[in-house]
């Protein structure tokens, strides 16, 4: 047995285990026999580059076809969904935010969707509101597929398009911060309404984006699409076909590039996405590649609803007219980050009692929310978002359940990964677009 | 608000743990495709009278209760009727009525018609102890969800393949969202002030 500082071996009962640090995989797989000793058990995470985050996979190899995947999950787990059953329904807005951190306005407008169903509010969201709820959706696709498409191309090896990712992601944070004083998990939809308005600083930003990143996309695609690397590692990688992913529930972009176009901004429209005309972009090759041209495509469709978005905006009010459930401060960004306006402050401190009581039971004691359940769904960067709400009549959710598209996603790695070998399980799980902060929740 | 005590409130602000409110059977017609969609399970599920205990429509949704012991069939013909389609099931979560149910979890499946475009939610009551029928059989993609509804409320699924934890270590003890688990916690210093834990916060005394 060879012994090396940077694979120690011990013998276990199942046999030999070796602890490897990185950069010593001869001194492991010399010391293995080949004609005795040909399956191997590589744990991989949950600590590695190239698993999307804290997933681990369990696999278990034979030279390098993999012969079985057991994905192990659970390392992010926060206990958001207990969580929310502590705060008042407003409050909500900031856990959910963070379960899915590259997808955070989806997971809110879900949330709002949900909760403004319970109340049955949902007609009177303002034009305005749902208008920059959709808007800001899809800028958060877009910067989600672009985090996929960075991420993916740093481990396929296309590092350069690791950097243009986030680079142009960083314009879509931007115009986040602007709005809502954050560049990620932003809390910025709430049940009702929306934080805050939308500056006219963030509406110039948008467009000047909506400028930049169409040639931007012809150079990811002149510098990916064209490559032979690119691929060979994605064509024909890592394939699910329809009867694959609705048995396994999976949707989304991964659904689409088996050639089902079901989308559900498009099937069951919300949030007012029935009066925007985009497609919906779909493959027929199942594989890794294909779900790389939807997401490209989707960002294109994306962009047109933002447009199309930003010529609807008309100024108007952001919160629904029901005082009772409406935020009754104006928000306004200070120094020290979102709080409520000077002149909300001293409106209710110095003339109007009833204001102060108003805004202290609504603030600390929330709005009471009928008795009920509802399941709303949207569409979330990786598939259906669902959320379960459940109220027993008071002023916190009794439960809040995710129906989390990565959560869901993850159990398709096994069934494309087995059987193909150790660098088509790269391949697949990145396509699939696991956010293990979504997943575990 | 004030000195409320003894009413299991976790948020200090008085809320009262009120009972889950009555369950009502909804009247025919039930409105939109609810109709059809029960009628096309009665013909291809004849034995439907014995399986549903009760049909609620509420906030334009339909929930049917169905017996524990018949939920795999009634998945079943949902999935392969012509006239339901209900290819793709959503999300199996679960509720914890402690209190108000003595059946006290709930499962719900949140089941998808791609082919007509509709949802159904099928909920499923059992009290603490009794395991219900896994649907892996017919949906498996419900095999992480249903691991889910173990770890969290320590429901068995009966034939399911893998029942184990998942998002919690395999040598946790307990079900951490049934409602008679805390949330715990400790107290955290802001500011030279300590803010003791979210279910020991503000009881105004």
């Amino acid at each position: 047995m060879t012994t090396s500082e940077y694979a120690s071996a011990r013998e276990t009962t199942e046999g030999r285990v070796f602890t490897v640090t990185g950069g010593d995989w001869d001194s492991v797989t010399s010391s293995i026999d080949p004609l005795s000793n040909e399956k191997i058990v590589v744990n991989m995470g949950p600590q590695h580059p190239s698993t999307h985050g804290v997933l681990r996979l369990v696999l278990e190899l034979e030279g390098e076809t993999v012969t079985e995947v057991r994905p192990v999950i659970g390392y992010l787990h926060t206990g958001i969904e207990k969580n929310l059953e502590y705060r008042t329904w407003t409050q909500g807005v900031t856990f959910v935010t963070r379960m899915d951190y590259l997808s955070n306005m989806s997971n809110e407008a879900a949330y709002c969707l949900a909760v403004e169903k319970l109340l049955g509010i949902t007609d009177q969201i303002t034009e305005r509101a749902s208008t920059i709820r959709v808007m800001f959706m899809e800028l958060q696709r877009i910067a989600s597929h672009l985090v996929w498409l960075a991420t993916t191309g740093m481990e396929l090896g296309a590092i350069s398009m690791m950097l243009y990712g986030f680079r142009e992601r960083e314009y879509i944070l931007d115009i986040f911060e602007e709005t809502s004083g954050l560049r990620m998990n932003n809390g910025y939809i709430r049940p009702g309404g929306l934080a805050q308005d939308l500056p006219d600083s963030a509406v110039k930003k948008i467009r000047d984006f909506l400028a930049y990143l169409p040639k931007k996309l012809k150079e990811y695609e002149a510098m990916l699409s064209g490559q032979v690397i690119w691929q060979k590692r994605t064509q024909g990688v890592a394939v699910l076909d329809v009867t694959g992913c609705l048995s396994l529930g999976i949707t989304g972009p991964v659904l689409r590039a088996a050639g089902l176009p079901w989308d559900l901004r498009k099937t069951m429209p919300y949030a007012g996405y029935e009066n925007y005309e985009f497609d919906v972009p779909t493959a027929t090759t199942a594989d890794v590649w294909g779900r790389y041209l939807v997401r490209l495509a989707e960002i294109k469709e994306s962009l047109k609803i933002v447009e199309q978005a930003l010529d609807r905006l008309r100024p108007g009010p952001i919160w629904i007219e029901d005082k009772k459930i409406a935020w009754p401060a104006q928000l306004a960004l200070g120094v020290d980050g979102l709080g409520n306006s000077l002149e909300h402050v001293a409106k209710i401190m110095g003339q109007s009692m009833e204001s102060l009581i108003h805004h202290f039971k609504l603030v600390t004691e929330g709005f009471r929310v009928p008795p009920g359940q509802v399941y709303v769904a949207v569409e979330h960067p990786r598939g259906e978002l669902g959320v379960h709400a459940v109220s027993d009549g008071g002023t916190h959710p009794y439960r809040v359940h995710y129906r989390e598209p990565s959560f869901v996603n993850l159990q398709a790695i096994p069934a494309m990964a087995e059987g193909a070998l150790l660098a088509d399980v790269i391949a697949g799980g990145a396509s699939l677009d696991p956010v293990m902060g979504g997943c575990d929740r | 608000m004030f000195g409320v005590t003894g009413t299991g409130d976790v948020s200090g602000f008085g809320r009262l743990v009120r009972p889950r409110p009555a369950v009502f059977d909804s009247p025919r017609p039930y409105g939109g495709y609810f109709d059809d969609v029960y009628d096309a399970l009665e013909e291809a599920y004849p034995a439907l009278s014995e399986a549903i205990e009760r049909v609620v429509v509420d906030r334009a949704e339909l929930t049917l209760h169905i017996r524990p012991e018949r939920i795999t069939d009634i998945c079943q013909v949902m999935r392969d009727d012509e006239s339901l389609r209900f290819e793709l099931c959503s999300s199996v979560d679960a509720v914890d009525y402690l209190g108000s149910d003595e059946r006290r979890f709930h499962i719900a499946y949140q089941l998808t018609s791609m082919t007509y475009r509709r949802r159904v939610r099928l909920e499923v009551a059992v009290p603490d102890g009794v395991a219900v029928p896994s649907v892996t059989g017919v949906y498996p993609t419900a095999d992480w969800q249903e691991r889910e509804v173990y770890d969290m409320f320590g429901v068995v699924f009966a034939g399911h393949p893998n029942l184990t934890r998942i998002l919690m270590p395999d040598d946790w003890e307990g079900h951490p969202q049934r409602k008679d688990y805390p949330l715990g916690g400790v107290p955290v210093e802001y500011k030279g002030a300590e803010i003791p834990p979210p279910d020991q916060r503000r009881v105004y005394q």
